[in-house]
């Protein structure tokens, strides 16, 4: 990097903040001064259309405009090709098929561990850095775990020192080593390690202030009655919990079904690991094969749907309370 | 990171001391015996899951302090056995101007200039729309707020292809003749970045933003009516001010989320030096040199800092938006 380059770059970034300030201060001035008649729909403009404008050249458009693509081919004409390639192919339908087995795994087993450790350290002292240390994957980016975890996963051929974890074990439990992210089936399972790692935390955190919200009288009062701790924790914890819980379920799938970058840096979705987010990028902008690309983001979106539709019912019932 | 709504009690303070000690003094003696039995496998239980999820990321950071020849022939965990710890990584990584090394130098800048408007756009423009669905009366303002709400859960890959496509028709001819007013500014630039990450970010910025700007209680709002303020002015005098916290949460959310990033930018940077982030970089140097530890280790390491910097001073209002948009909807 030259000194040039570097003072382009901040002189880029200057100009950005000078423009971004000048356009929000235009419209904070054209809120005010607004023309009296039909003052409030000037207003009501004013603040609402940045967002809405941009959220509709950024997602609205693109959502419809992909629907539209994916029944085209790269021509232009009609076709449901794209569609019949994703679920006859055995690659594409590998693809599918993983996609199922992550959002079976992660958000389940994420969900379990972050619960078990956020009721076994509920109330203990220190509780505090025992979370800091669960919770510390979610800063970290998917690609820099992907390098930590290809790192435990590291194979040297057999007689040389192992240098990742896993393989170290393997051998010293007297095992051969294993190259881990080439051998199908076990790589998917090993990748979908790497997501729970960084989720079981996010599940730990929001469950353990739901466990925090149930009031002390009930656990008090079912202990009285001689229940044994796993009755309590069955019968009012998990009970209290139960909305947490959704939220944190749904939140996770939603995440597992978006996974892209975990797969693209730890195999690029090669030895069958693939998964519909990565598969969408590699046709549409490695293969141009835009159609495909986008018969895939549609079906993921469809993956989505019921979550969504949950979702704003729920949204939809607490409107209505407010 | 999207948010999904649900109804439960809001805990005042995320692990609350004082709630800890009230109830521990309140127990009785039988209480806190059977308490002491059954935690002592639960606390072993947690120092193992504690353990493991430290661990990767502990050998990472030990390996990136030890020279090319030790990682590449012993486990991190011999270090005491094979003893030897060096910077020359980290040297190597940023600050080597030769053609085949990372030189991640650049790549920071770019991350850090992405980051700074990656946050401030989505994080204006959403608190004032927040504002708009919170206190300005309209027609469809409820169906258009959960509209907004459900485009966040929407995966951004349906818009991807179509967005690129936009942006090298209306966006790529005002950077070229920037490039041609200022030299020094290149023609692939972060404008599409930052334009990419506002919209992406736009959804669960005023989801978020909404819930805490509508709890805002209405006597003080109307009070400034009343006293004549305009929107503007209650929004920059009032709203802003009290919103601090929520607009804490949610800058770091999107810090990390923009930081954090390797699709939008995979596709929008362009993938050199001139615009692309540290993940980019990263993932690259994973596809072309994935036996290079040494660097990788040093390279991963680096772009880790900032975030978890960020994070740990920052974390309670990380979390106190998390639950936010997880326990109030």
């Amino acid at each position: 990097m030259t000194t040039n380059d570097l003072l382009g770059k901040i002189l880029l970034l200057f100009i950005g903040l000078a423009v971004f300030a000048a356009v929000v201060g235009l419209l904070i001035f054209f809120i005010d001064k607004a023309p009296k008649r039909g003052r409030d729909y000037w207003q009501l403009a004013g603040f609402l259309l940045p967002a809405l404008i941009l959220i509709a050249i950024g997602l609205v458009y693109p959502a419809i405009r992909t629907f539209i693509l994916s029944f085209q081919t790269n021509d232009g004409a009609f076709t449901f090709d794209n569609f019949v390639w994703a679920f006859t192919q055995p690659a594409a339908i590998r693809t599918l098929i993983n996609t199922l087995v992550w959002v079976l795994l992660v958000p389940t087993l994420a969900t379990a561990i972050g619960l078990a450790y956020a009721v076994f350290i509920d109330r203990s002292r220190g509780e505090k850095y025992y979370k800091s240390l669960l919770f510390m994957p979610m800063a970290i980016s998917f690609v820099g775990a992907g390098i930590i975890w290809r790192f435990v996963y590291e194979y040297r051929s057999p007689g040389r020192d192992q240098i990742g974890l896993l393989n170290a074990i393997v051998v010293a439990f007297g095992g051969e080593p294993v190259q881990w992210l080439q051998s199908d089936p076990i790589n998917t399972i090993l990748l979908i390690v790497v997501m729970i790692w960084i989720q079981t935390g996010f599940a730990m955190v929001v469950l353990s202030a739901a466990i925090k919200g149930i009031p002390t009288e009930q656990l008090e009062a079912a202990e009285l009655d001689g229940t044994s701790a796993w009755q309590r924790f069955t019968n009012v914890t998990l009970p209290g919990i139960r909305p947490s819980l959704v939220v944190v379920l749904t939140t996770i799938s939603i995440a597992t079904l978006k996974v892209f970058d975990i797969v693209r840096t730890m195999t690029g979705g090669n030895f069958n690991t693939s998964v519909v987010a990565n598969e969408m990028y590699t046709q549409a902008f490695r293969a141009s094969e835009v159609g495909r690309g986008s018969a895939l983001a549609i079906i993921l979106l469809i993956f989505v749907l019921p979550i969504v539709v949950y979702n704003v019912r729920v949204l939809r019932r607490q409107r209505e309370i407010r | 990171m999207s948010i999904a709504p649900a109804d439960l009690p809001a805990p005042k303070e995320v692990g609350g001391d004082d709630v800890v000690t009230a109830m521990t003094l309140g127990e009785t003696k039988t209480g806190r015996v059977k308490k002491r039995l059954t935690s002592r496998t639960a606390t072993i239980a947690s120092l193992i899951i504690a353990v493991l999820w430290t661990i990767p990321t502990f050998g990472l950071f030990i390996s990136s302090f030890r020279p090319a020849e030790l990682i590449r022939e012993t486990g991190w965990w011999t270090v005491f056995s094979n003893w030897g710890w060096t910077l020359d990584n980290y040297n190597e990584v940023l600050f080597s101007a030769s053609q085949s090394s990372p030189q991640l130098g650049s790549y920071i800048v770019n991350s850090i200039a992405i980051s700074i408007l990656g946050v401030l756009i989505p994080l204006v423009f959403a608190s004032m729309a927040a504002y708009a669905f919170a206190w300005i009366k309209f027609k469809w303002s409820n169906a258009l707020f959960i509209f907004i709400f459900a485009l966040q859960i929407v995966p951004i890959q349906v818009a991807l292809v179509p967005l690129l496509q936009f942006f090298s028709t209306f966006l790529r001819p005002s950077m070229e003749w920037l490039h041609d007013v200022i030299p020094i500014i290149p023609t692939q630039n972060y404008v599409p970045l930052w334009i990419a990450h506002t919209m992406f970010g736009l959804p669960l910025a005023i989801f978020l933003l909404h819930n805490f700007i509508a709890d805002i209680p209405a006597d003080v709002i109307e009070a400034a009516r009343v006293d004549g303020a305009t929107h503007g002015q209650i929004f920059f005098r009032i709203v802003l001010p009290l919103a601090v916290p929520a607009i804490a949460s949610f800058a770091i959310f999107q810090f990390l989320w923009v930081w954090n990033d390797l699709l939008v930018a995979l596709i929008f940077s362009g993938g050199t030096q001139d615009a692309a982030p540290l993940t980019q970089r990263l993932a690259e140097m994973v596809g072309s040199r994935g036996q290079d530890w040494q660097r990788l280790t040093a390279g991963a390491f680096v772009s880790l800092v900032i975030p978890l910097i960020v994070f740990f001073s920052l974390q309670r209002y990380f979390v106190r938006g998390l639950l936010a948009g997880s326990t109030k909807g």
